[in-house]
């Protein structure tokens, strides 16, 4: 696009934000500092992640953009058009034929390969800002590893709930080293960061922190050793493609208490629909 | 009692501007043992406790601890993880506000459990058990262990924040006034659990109290300051039966007796 440098951000900022991320995968779930641009959305809309796929794209890259699963929400839509118009780079739905994948609060169900990028948009890089407001004190608290506190609250979660309580932005020990928040991703993907064989980063525009997980790297949901960690799932298949073993948005259809649940992986459900696969509610179009 | 001391204090010097808190201080404990800091309001012993423990660095001199192996430390050269990990350990610290330790919004359960949690503990079972265990040493009611802090009262705040802090079996604890903010009737309850406790436990103690009535129930040897200076030690029933310095008469004729 005219009057544009490539992937809108200038060279020096590309720069910068590359020199942050080598120092995030040197140090995997490390939060490392970064002097984070205004950028032409709104805070919360994923500026840190745009910015840090700013960083990575480049001419021959194809790009997914993901909101909470889905190719077609305003989110996904405007930041892989971004793109598009100030990079030129192709862009696509189907999972398989991206090289670089930007996502909001999901990691597809598709496994990913080790010649891809993904790049999470992270309201709040801090898993421990709800236990301690000081920074000063959870970065001390990161330097020496002092993690008691999360298990803190895990143990209250138990002692009150009978199970921990937290089914999404659920926190990870990295490399067995650093605490660290996998973005609001659902519980149900985090099995999925562990030993990952693509290049993971996170990028908290807002809150000027970069992190990243590099490829195979150990990375563990927190828990005890009688209460171990489990992956939340709403016990019904797909309402469109019949799959049992993805995660599912609740949808409600009418106002009568029709509930329809459906892959919140769009890309992943049309596909299983193009092989075939048909669900409960799919048959009932049919019939109709 | 061995040869070795626990932890050993030389020189102690520090000033806030030009206020002298702490004038050549030397102490010295052993294991098991109890060391009272007794003086006036303002006579450096907040200081003392806060410089013995690491907290705060002096002007000059050293703090030497030893750890279990016998290796000897010295407390403010140590790297911070190193300092960090034995406050959380073997060392433990009892304010005298329960909340200044204690976290108000976790239960009593949990606020029992974060040191064992801190120190790696990923048995939930065990860790409740252990919570259990420690409230009932304390004499808090076991079916409390899922109440917040805040609906207990002031002497069950401080049981609870000695159990928090006994959990993990720590060697050495540094108490400042734990019965300062409690009525006569509950700091009596309370110096007998301290004295039960850290007598089976066999745990050393440097206990700060402005009260000469404390450090006679449960100190074995007693250190008086006043303006910064160590003017009398000794053991705690010579010091306060036969007081040879002006300041000490002065501090033990003063108390009423009932």
């Amino acid at each position: 696009m005219k009057g544009y440098n490539f992937a809108y951000l200038d060279e020096q900022t590309k720069r910068m934000i590359r020199r942050a991320l080598l120092k995030a995968v040197a140090i995997p779930g490390h939060q490392v500092p970064f002097g984070s641009r205004e950028m032409p959305l709104p805070y919360g809309w994923g500026t840190g992640g745009i910015q840090v796929t700013a960083s990575v794209l480049g001419a021959g890259d194809v790009l997914k953009v993901i909101d909470q699963g889905a190719d077609d929400t305003t989110n996904a839509v405007s930041i892989r058009r971004f793109f598009a118009r100030t990079a030129g780079v192709h862009t696509t739905t189907r999972t398989a034929d991206a090289t670089v994948i930007q996502t909001r609060h999901r990691i597809p169900e598709q496994t990913l390969r080790d010649d891809q990028i993904i790049v999470y948009q992270v309201p709040q890089p801090e898993p421990l800002y709800r236990l301690e407001s000081s920074r000063i004190e959870t970065r001390r608290m990161h330097a020496l590893a002092d993690y008691g506190l999360m298990h803190v609250k895990l143990y209250e979660d138990i002692a009150r709930f009978g199970q921990i309580s937290i089914s999404y932005d659920y926190p990870v020990m990295v490399n067995r080293r650093h605490l660290m928040s996998p973005s609001p991703i659902p519980a149900f993907d985090n099995p999925k960061l562990h030993r990952m064989p693509t290049l993971q980063l996170f990028g908290a525009g807002r809150e000027k922190r970069i992190y990243a997980i590099p490829p195979w790297t150990e990375v563990r949901s927190l828990d005890f050793d009688d209460h171990p960690f489990r992956p939340i799932r709403a016990p019904h298949p797909c309402g469109l493609c019949g799959a049992t073993d993805s995660y599912l948005d609740e949808v409600v259809i009418d106002d009568r208490g029709g509930r329809l649940f459906v892959c919140s992986d769009t890309d992943h459900c049309a596909e299983r629909r193009a092989a075939g696969h048909v669900g409960t509610e799919g048959l009932k179009e049919a019939a109709e | 009692m061995t040869d070795e001391t626990l932890l050993s204090a030389r020189k102690l010097s520090l000033s806030y501007g030009m206020l002298p808190a702490l004038v050549d201080v030397d102490v010295d404990l052993w294991p098991g043992e109890m060391l009272a800091v007794v003086g006036e309001s303002g006579s450096g012993k907040t200081t003392l406790l806060n410089v013995l423990s690491g907290r705060l660095a002096p002007d000059a001199g050293a703090v030497w601890y030893r750890d279990p192996d016998g290796h000897l430390h010295d407390v403010h050269a140590m790297p911070a993880p190193a300092l960090r990990t034995l406050h959380r350990s073997d060392w433990g610290f009892v304010h005298q506000d329960p909340r200044q330790n204690l976290r108000m919004n976790v239960t009593a359960g949990g606020n029992v459990g974060e040191r064992l949690m801190a120190q790696g503990a990923r048995h939930y079972g065990s860790i409740r058990e252990q919570a259990i265990d420690w409230l009932t040493q304390v004499e808090i009611d076991a079916g409390r262990i899922d109440d917040m802090p805040r609906t207990f009262s002031g002497g069950m705040l401080q049981r609870l924040q000695i159990a928090r802090t006994l959990v993990t079996h720590p060697r050495l604890v540094f108490m400042d006034e734990p019965t300062g903010s409690l009525d006569v009737s509950v700091q009596a309850r309370l110096l007998d659990l301290i004295r039960s406790l850290v007598t089976r436990l066999n745990i050393a103690v440097v206990l700060v109290t402005h009260d000469i009535g404390v450090a006679r129930l449960l100190a074995h040897r007693i250190i008086v300051m006043q303006r910064g200076r160590v003017v009398e030690t000794g053991l705690t029933d010579q010091v306060l039966d036969d007081p040879q310095h002006p300041y000490t008469q002065l501090l033990v004729s003063s108390v009423l007796h009932a």
